[in-house]
């Protein structure tokens, strides 16, 4: 028989909002990346300003997990999970804050003729939300070993971005007049390069809180 | 990042209504004082949790919500304090009828050395219901409510003294629920108990406090900490009487109090 029924309804709220704001986080970046691909400044203007609701979000969780610790003593699980999580709200603010600087990057190239067709860069995009989804997946399942398998395809992310970045440097070796959009494009990559790094944290976490032990999972090589 | 952090507002999930007061009170033992102008509002279906060091006055305080104190000699009372703003001190009150609607829960558990059904059927049977089926329903009842018909529903004939300890306590609220009080007052109910009993009785009142208005006297600060809505805190001035420092959402008073000598009785600083 369950007895701190009050205590556990409050946690998994807790979990049911940062699955909210990672929908919230999701979005941004696919948003801002749609926006880049159709030069679409509403959309990217949209996407700084609504960064902070994101950021509310956060604080709003924050300060749950900070009474929840205050007023009833979490123990074992239940305290890795409420740190878990709010070492999660961190993850996922800087993910938004990425998102928030590929919209910046979008404002910044304006109508600037394309310089190519995107390809790798939505690839990018697709895997990070993907492994994003599947993280807060991970951790509202106590799955860590889904979390461990998720991490290590931070790899495909690196890999796309190192093409990206050889792509776009034959490309200004070739015609320095395009050095300034192609670093553009560079930036954008960077951006989800570091969003992906952040979800293999998301991962590490969930590791924690399931297994209590702290594991860093193939590290990242940028 | 530079947000306007508007933080979530701390509301305690009361409904606002005010069930009890206490305006200017003041009470003493002869010519000891102790409680001095205490001004607290008590929030209906809410639980309320009076905390502080020992000796400042938190029984005492729980008492005189249903006059508890009148027996003891020398008591005396000045200023008001109200049950739905009708001052339960006037010479007209009847005391029964208040313990009927304000009812206590003690320390230890204490049943009446008999049956679980007559401990919990005790109360009705004295404010004059008979009728065998209907308080059948009343001890199933309030026996469900208290979170304990499952463990007591085959032996309701045997020796209430025959159960654990928390069991016990839980038969205790049983029977207050019993006489369809509207406030129960509980003072240290769980400093008997072990440690997984006393979670189930925070649990229960919890599930309680949706029907009745709650207070509670603990010397046990996670308990408040964990069970309340609503924290008050007391402690004694020189001259050893009992003054409220701070009273407020209990998601507040841990987190962030307002008066430095709550921050520091909740952080081991003094107490």
């Amino acid at each position: 028989m369950e007895i701190r029924t009050a205590f556990h309804k409050k946690l998994r709220q807790i979990q049911d909002e940062i699955l909210a704001m990672g929908s919230m986080v999701e979005k941004a970046i696919e948003q801002s990346v749609e926006a880049l691909k159709n030069r679409d400044l509403d959309t990217a203007n949209r996407i700084i300003k609504d960064d902070r609701n994101i950021n509310r979000k956060r604080y709003e969780i924050e300060e749950k997990c900070i009474q929840l610790i205050a007023t009833q003593q979490p123990m074992a699980g239940d305290l890795r999970n409420i740190i878990c999580i709010l070492n999660i709200l961190t993850e996922l603010e800087r993910i938004g804050d990425y998102a928030e600087g590929i919209a910046k990057i979008v404002i910044m190239i304006g109508d600037e003729p394309p310089l190519k067709p995107l390809i790798d860069i939505p690839r990018m995009t697709e895997k990070t939300i993907d492994m994003l989804h599947r993280s807060l997946d991970a951790l509202v399942n106590h799955n860590a070993d889904a979390a461990r398998e998720i991490a290590t395809e931070d790899d495909e992310v690196d890999n796309l971005y190192d093409q990206v970045f050889r792509e776009l440097l034959t490309f200004m070796a070739e015609d320095p007049k395009t050095i300034t959009r192609a670093t553009r494009l560079i930036w954008v990559a960077h951006n989800l390069e570091r969003a992906a790094d952040r979800v293999t944290n998301i991962c590490e976490r969930v590791v924690f809180f399931v297994t209590g032990k702290m594991e860093e999972i193939g590290a990242s090589k940028y | 990042m530079n947000i306007n952090l508007e933080l979530t507002e701390r509301k305690a999930p009361v409904s606002g209504e005010i069930r009890m007061s206490t305006r200017d009170m003041s009470l003493y033992y002869g010519d000891f004082q102790a409680l001095r102008d205490i001004t607290l509002d008590i929030s209906e279906n809410a639980i309320t949790a009076v905390i502080g060091p020992s000796g400042c006055g938190k029984s005492t305080f729980l008492r005189l919500f249903n006059r508890m104190n009148d027996l003891i000699t020398g008591v005396r009372v000045e200023g008001r304090v109200e049950l739905d703003d009708v001052d339960i001190y006037d010479k007209d009150i009847d005391v029964v009828e208040l313990r009927k609607r304000v009812g206590m829960v003690f320390q230890k558990p204490n049943p009446f050395p008999m049956s679980v059904f007559e401990n919990v059927a005790f109360g009705p049977r004295r404010h004059g219901r008979k009728n065998r089926i209907e308080l059948e329903d009343v001890v199933e009842k309030s026996l469900q409510q208290a979170a304990i018909w499952d463990e007591v529903k085959d032996k309701l004939g045997q020796s209430a003294l025959a159960l654990s300890g928390g069991q016990q306590q839980r038969l205790c609220i049983a029977r207050v629920l019993a006489v369809e009080p509207e406030v129960i007052l509980m003072d240290e109910p769980c400093s008997a108990l072990d440690p997984i009993a006393t979670l189930r009785i925070e649990d229960l009142m919890r599930s309680l406090s949706e029907n009745y208005t709650i207070v509670i006297v603990t010397h046990n600060m996670q308990q408040a900490a964990r069970a309340s809505d609503m924290s008050a805190f007391f402690m004694m001035e020189e001259d050893r009487a009992g003054v409220l420092v701070e009273c407020g959402p209990t998601a507040e008073i841990f987190t962030n109090p307002k008066d430095k000598r709550t921050e520091d009785y909740i952080t081991g600083r003094f107490g």
